[in-house]
């Protein structure tokens, strides 16, 4: 009951002056109700590896399996593989067509076939499960604020009921605020309903704070990929790729310089000054 | 999916074919264009085929490229090839069925005519693969400059043209990702009569225009932030300057053109194709 993926092979415009190795030899597997992050610089392989995932790019060669079938066989159905893993592309609010908020949300639902009172009631629930007011869904999602419109789009998403939510950048542009706003929303819904969750980013402040597990991608191939303490304890191979550890995993690595008494691995900010306020402790007694 | 359109596209390489001046370039492949349509001998072709080949070997682009380039043409080629043979009387009958005849002339005239447009979209493309959209635009801005004294507008044409062509990749691509992101979320493209499959289209046009509008919008900001006011009094950062293989790709094309003109018309047809 997982997805995993065995030597995926990825080659963008083969036999062409273009041709382009995006994924060389992927081996994964993401367990059930698993909060994951997958990171990686700009034209790494992360977004073309999620795009498999739903079986909307197929590899040039290897095996995925979800749930144990393996999704390249002829004869299986990928219409319901794409409800069951949705999908959030970057920018989704760019995807948005209906007249109105609750219409576009009914989009999927619609697609999977379902009554139209049925599409509707799952609409609101999605709504409310991104935490958007009820004033909105009658306006046309072109009227409303970048964030709203991301709202609106995920919300799209999550109205298919899907058992494994994959994000692509779901805070790429938005303010500080909104950003917090909706990892938030995103861990909630991970809690409230222990679906599988994948955020894709490239920054490590913003997952550190909320994944279980870090995948780090680079160059088309998978080049970390444990716990987010495992993962920043290999800082300095993440800045040769590019990359950074979170700010505070270099202050607790320099404060251990210095002679304080401090672990070296923690990954968020509360835990830092936790572990900094301790560690004075012990130094007084 | 959307990736695999070749025709006008770029393909990168070092060659002389890709250093000549984009104006020499329009020219030539123009002159090359008018060799096709002046001469009508087997010789003329053979020297005309000789000249293809050779400016391909030199531009360096796989004659794979070439040959995925015709494709588009295949049912226009087809239909003229079909039109030719029936139709054009004259000449000796080689075949005959029903009210069908084949004539020697509607063999001659429909063998000839294929080879015209195939040359026609391999010479054309050959120009499209060596030329980068920009240089061609700039080429074809320079050539037309003196239109100006008409009152065309002759530089914000070429620069529509350049906008143009370098939005035709971005909306590609957007095309692509709103596809998949639609496809994601269950959208059905492939199955259905005309009108589903019509009406399947919305979800992918709508967000496709507004995305258009979006850059359009935002491209004329950042040109209005950078001054732009027209072509009056503009410099070019890389003014176009013709170079001794410029010349030497005229005069080339020149006796070409002369070589398949005389061909045509001092050495009787009769003698090459028997």
């Amino acid at each position: 009951m997982s997805i995993k993926l065995e030597e995926i092979c990825y080659v963008y415009s083969p036999g062409t002056a273009y041709e382009q190795h995006a994924l060389k030899n992927v081996n994964l597997e993401i367990p059930n109700g698993q909060f994951a992050g997958i990171i990686g610089h700009t034209g790494s392989g992360k977004s073309t590896l999620i795009q498999h995932l739903n079986g909307l790019v197929k590899a040039t060669s290897g095996r995925l399996y979800y749930e144990g079938k393996n999704i390249y066989e002829e004869g299986y159905d990928l219409k319901k593989l794409r409800s069951q893993v949705g999908l959030v592309f970057q920018y989704p609010e760019h995807q948005l067509f209906e007249v109105d908020v609750l219409s576009d949300v009914c989009f999927g639902p619609k697609n999977q076939g379902l009554s139209p009172e049925e599409c509707k009631k799952k609409a609101v629930e999605a709504l409310h499960l991104v935490g958007l007011s009820e004033e909105c869904y009658g306006q046309s999602p072109f009227e409303l604020s970048g964030g709203q419109k991301r709202r609106v789009a995920i919300a799209g998403v999550l109205a298919m009921h899907p058992k494994v939510l994959v994000l692509d950048e779901p805070t790429a542009g938005l303010d500080p605020k909104g950003r917090d706003e909706i990892l938030d929303q995103i861990e909630s819904l991970h809690k409230k309903t222990g679906m599988t969750v994948i955020l894709v980013s490239h920054s490590m402040e913003d997952i550190a704070k909320y994944v279980e597990r870090i995948i780090v991608m680079n160059q088309g191939e998978k080049m970390l990929d444990g716990s987010p303490k495992e993962v920043f304890s290999h800082y300095q191979e993440l800045e040769q790729v590019g990359l950074c550890a979170p700010q505070v995993t270099y202050i607790m690595h320099d404060l251990k310089k210095r002679g304080f008494q401090v672990s070296t691995d923690v990954t968020t900010v509360e835990e830092a000054a936790e572990e900094i306020i301790n560690s004075l402790k012990r130094e007084r007694q | 999916m959307i990736r695999d359109i070749t025709i006008g596209q770029y393909y990168p390489a070092k060659s002389v074919i890709h250093r000549l001046d984009p104006r020499a370039k329009i020219v030539c492949t123009l002159l090359f264009l008018v060799s096709l349509f002046v001469q009508n001998s087997l010789l003329g072709y053979v020297i005309a085929t000789a000249f293809l080949g050779t400016v391909i070997h030199l531009s360096k682009v796989p004659l794979k490229f070439i040959v995925k380039g015709l494709k588009p043409i295949l049912i226009l080629l087809l239909f003229t090839v079909v039109m030719n043979l029936f139709l054009n009387k004259g000449g000796e009958t080689l075949v005959s069925f029903w009210i069908f005849q084949i004539t020697e002339n509607g063999l001659r005239v429909s063998v000839f005519m294929a080879i015209r447009l195939m040359y026609l979209v391999a010479g054309s493309s050959i120009m499209t693969f060596t030329t980068t959209p920009n240089a061609l635009t700039d080429g074809i801005e320079k050539l037309l400059y003196p239109l100006n004294k008409i009152k065309v507008p002759v530089h914000e044409v070429a620069m529509m043209m350049s906008i143009a062509l370098r939005f035709i990749p971005i909306l590609l691509e957007e095309t692509d990702k709103i596809m998949k992101a639609q496809i994601a979320r269950g959208a059905d493209l492939e199955s259905g009569n005309i009108l589903q499959r019509a009406k399947a289209m919305v979800p992918i046009l709508v967000p496709l225009f507004v995305s258009a509008f979006r850059r359009a919008n935002d491209l004329a900001m950042a040109m209005e932030a950078r001054c732009y006011r027209g072509g009056e009094g503009r410099t070019k950062m890389k003014p176009l300057v013709y170079h001794g293989r410029d010349r030497v790709a005229y005069v080339i094309v020149l006796v070409y053109l002369a070589a398949v003109f005389c061909v045509g018309r001092f050495v009787p047809f009769s003698i090459w194709i028997f």
